[in-house]
């Protein structure tokens, strides 16, 4: 089966400072593959600085990896030039998480849709770009006359963000960027972008790729799925043995983290061992150690993944009874 | 902790626990709009004891944020408050003169507001923008004593005392939000009103973050309003729950009501779109959309939506209905009530 996408060995270090030369490692060794035929939603977990944003900028390909390469239909996106790279660019889409920021806000609606349909040349006429743009808004539950010549300031936040993935549809992708398209909107529109996300992948063959911090809704819409810690996979599989067994003691403290609706589930079970600011960096070994309730002196070394069950990996030490997967062969945990 | 925050609250004597802190009564508040006027209060009535968290739950447009700028007085045209109060500690803000407002904002009612974390001056030391928050709201205390009070409050908040040297892009989004909080409590404020304070948060940063809020919160025996659309943190953190619609408090319960019985059919609807791990890939949103304010249906604003519509709901206006200490405003109750009578 062809590859629609592909991650091998992906690195990205940011480096600053002319002399000192600081740098931080933002993605360290991440692959996955992403098939044309299948099409799946995975999601990329982490909190802030695991560099969720910055897998999502390289798959878009605003930034170059450091290391590794990133293949789509079996092309280094990098290299993509002319027509290969506006095909690239058409179906590779994104939705971002913050529904205020992405507006300019001297536009309205109307033409925030109307530049990718008249950039790709996908209509004709006026009335076709009407049309188009109509449609899309109303498969993201929105009435058209109550937005079209509107000015984003005129609209609340899950209008706007509703709006995004319009955009995003009116294009037809086939991959999906949706980097935490419903942190900021209602609990109630929430279901329904999530809902027409599923749709999407369901009806209209996108893959998306789900970058999110909230695990409530990546369990929801996603298949597998990778938690991120500092740039490094911490634990990657099946999104419900993930979520309601979870291993890694990263993973662990993420989903006790969770506020759930439920009077019977309190938060917080788990102590949080140091709040993120008093964490020194740790260049080699295991990301976590410095907040780890287990860290060992083995740890200081990277720790690689190590298979728990057909479905599940860690990078954790405290499963090394178990065999060693290498990173490239993680995608075949990962179900469709 | 022994600092002068501590100090201050036990000299207090409206500051102890139980004692009613906040009274809004029959608030309206307008936007007029080139289309017409929209209504985005409508005669929302609450109370809040010391140390009490309420929760203020709503969709987008439900009047969430509007009703925490009306109790700031900080509605700006084309809107406008029309009406009722809002009594903080005796006091009625709306009665206050705009000197006397200032004074009150960060002395008797705080506001974190949305996005707070993103209103950091990014040119100003963290200490500089404490300070002038103080001295911008008049307050008889000499500079050593505002410093010594804005380190104080970083350290209420578990923040290191170097952050009073830093600028906001040196701190990570939690350490920012806490800063927020730092600046909100700065003048002991006895109502704190935090409008999604987390929202842009991971997880376990929110955690920790609401855990600083419920600490400083005990502190200072200071009531909270946490405005919010995420049911699953209303569950964990708040006591009350007050859920909006269309700028109409619908039903007002405690936490534990609301989740296994709740009275409204629209926070029922609420509370069953709440994912959790039993239900997964079922996605049950509210059918329908929220109403724009401009033009709201007649009788019961959720009328349109509601599974349990009937027919006197699209003429008539339900009252709001107590019952053993919670409201509600829906014609399912008034007529038990009536049949009872």
């Amino acid at each position: 089966m062809a590859d629609l996408l592909e991650f091998k060995n992906v690195t990205k270090v940011y480096s600053s400072g002319l002399l000192s030369r600081a740098s931080t490692t933002a993605l360290n060794n991440v692959s996955f593959k992403i098939e044309e035929d299948d099409q799946t939603i995975m999601a990329v977990a982490g909190e802030s600085g695991s560099g969720k944003t910055t897998l999502a900028m390289l798959l878009l390909g605003f930034i170059e990896p450091t290391e590794g390469q990133i293949l789509y239909k079996g092309q280094d996106i990098t290299h993509l030039r002319g027509p290969d790279r506006m095909t690239f660019r058409r179906e590779v889409q994104a939705v971002f998480q913050d529904p205020f920021a992405v507006f300019n806000p001297f536009y309205t609606v109307d033409h925030l849709l109307t530049v990718p349909i008249k950039r790709f040349k996908l209509a004709r006429s006026k009335a076709e770009i009407r049309d188009k743009m109509v449609e899309a808004l109303t498969a993201v539950g929105l009435h058209p006359q109550d937005v079209l010549g509107r000015f984003p300031h005129q609209l609340s936040g899950g209008q706007r963000q509703r709006i995004n993935v319009a955009r995003a549809l009116v294009l037809k992708p086939r991959i999906l960027v949706a980097d935490e398209p419903v942190s900021m909107v209602d609990a109630s529109l929430r279901a329904n972008i999530l809902e027409i996300l599923q749709s999407l992948q369901q009806d209209h063959g996108v893959s998306i790729l789900y970058i999110t911090h909230d695990l409530t809704t990546a369990y929801h819409v996603a298949k597998s799925i990778l938690v991120m810690y500092r740039g490094t996979v911490m634990e990657a599989g099946d999104v419900d043995r993930i979520i309601k067994d979870p291993q890694h003691p990263y993973t662990r403290l993420l989903i006790d983290s969770i506020p759930w609706p439920d009077l019977n589930r309190r938060w917080g079970e788990t102590e949080i061992k140091a709040r993120e600011s008093d964490i020194g960096v740790v260049s080699s070994g295991c990301k976590f150690y410095g907040r780890c309730p287990f860290a060992m002196d083995k740890c200081k070394t990277l720790p690689p993944l190590f298979q728990i069950n057909e479905q599940q990996a860690a990078s954790c030490y405290l499963f090394d009874e178990h065999p060693q997967i290498a990173s490239e062969r993680l995608t075949e945990l990962l179900p469709v | 902790m022994e600092n002068s925050l501590m100090a201050d609250r036990k000299s207090s004597p409206a500051g102890q626990a139980g004692g009613q802190v906040l009274e809004v009564n029959d608030l309206h508040v307008s936007y007029y709009t080139d289309a017409g006027r929209a209504d985005a209060l409508d005669g929302v009535s609450l109370s809040l004891n010391a140390g009490e968290k309420l929760g203020l739950v709503g969709e987008s447009g439900s009047g969430k944020s509007t009703m925490a700028l009306a109790m700031m007085r900080m509605i700006k045209p084309p809107g406008r408050i029309e009406g009722g109060q809002v009594i903080v500690d005796g006091t009625d803000l709306m009665a206050l003169s705009d000197e006397e407002m200032l004074k009150a904002r960060l002395s008797k009612i705080a506001y974190i507001p949305q996005g707070a974390m993103n209103s950091l001056n990014p040119v100003l030391r963290i200490g500089a923008q404490m300070m002038d928050a103080v001295i911008a709201h008049k307050t008889p205390l000499s500079k050593n004593d505002i410093e010594k009070r804005c380190r104080e409050s970083l350290e209420s908040v578990d923040l290191d005392g170097g952050v009073f040297q830093m600028y906001p892009h040196e701190l990570s989004g939690g350490m920012k939000q806490r800063v927020c909080i730092a600046i909100g409590i700065l003048l002991q404020p006895k109502v704190i009103v935090a409008d999604e304070p987390t929202s842009a948060l991971d997880v376990v940063t929110q955690r920790q973050v609401m855990e600083t809020l419920d600490k400083v919160r005990e502190q200072l025996g200071a009531a909270i309003i946490l405005i919010g659309h995420d049911m699953g943190l209303m569950a964990q953190f708040v006591d009350k729950v007050a859920v909006l619609y269309a700028g109409q408090v619908m039903e007002l319960s405690t936490v534990k009501e609301m989740f296994t019985d709740a009275l409204h059919p629209y926070s029922e609807a609420l509370i069953n779109s709440l994912p959790n791990l039993e239900n997964k890939g079922v996605f049950q949103g509210i059918p329908g959309l929220a109403p724009a304010l401009l033009r709201l249906p007649p009788g019961c604003s959720f009328h349109p939506r509601c599974p349990k519509v009937m027919d006197h709901c699209r003429s008539e206006r339900p009252e709001t209905i107590l019952q053993n200490g919670r409201t509600v405003s829906c014609h399912l109750f008034s007529q038990e009530e009536n049949q009872a009578a």
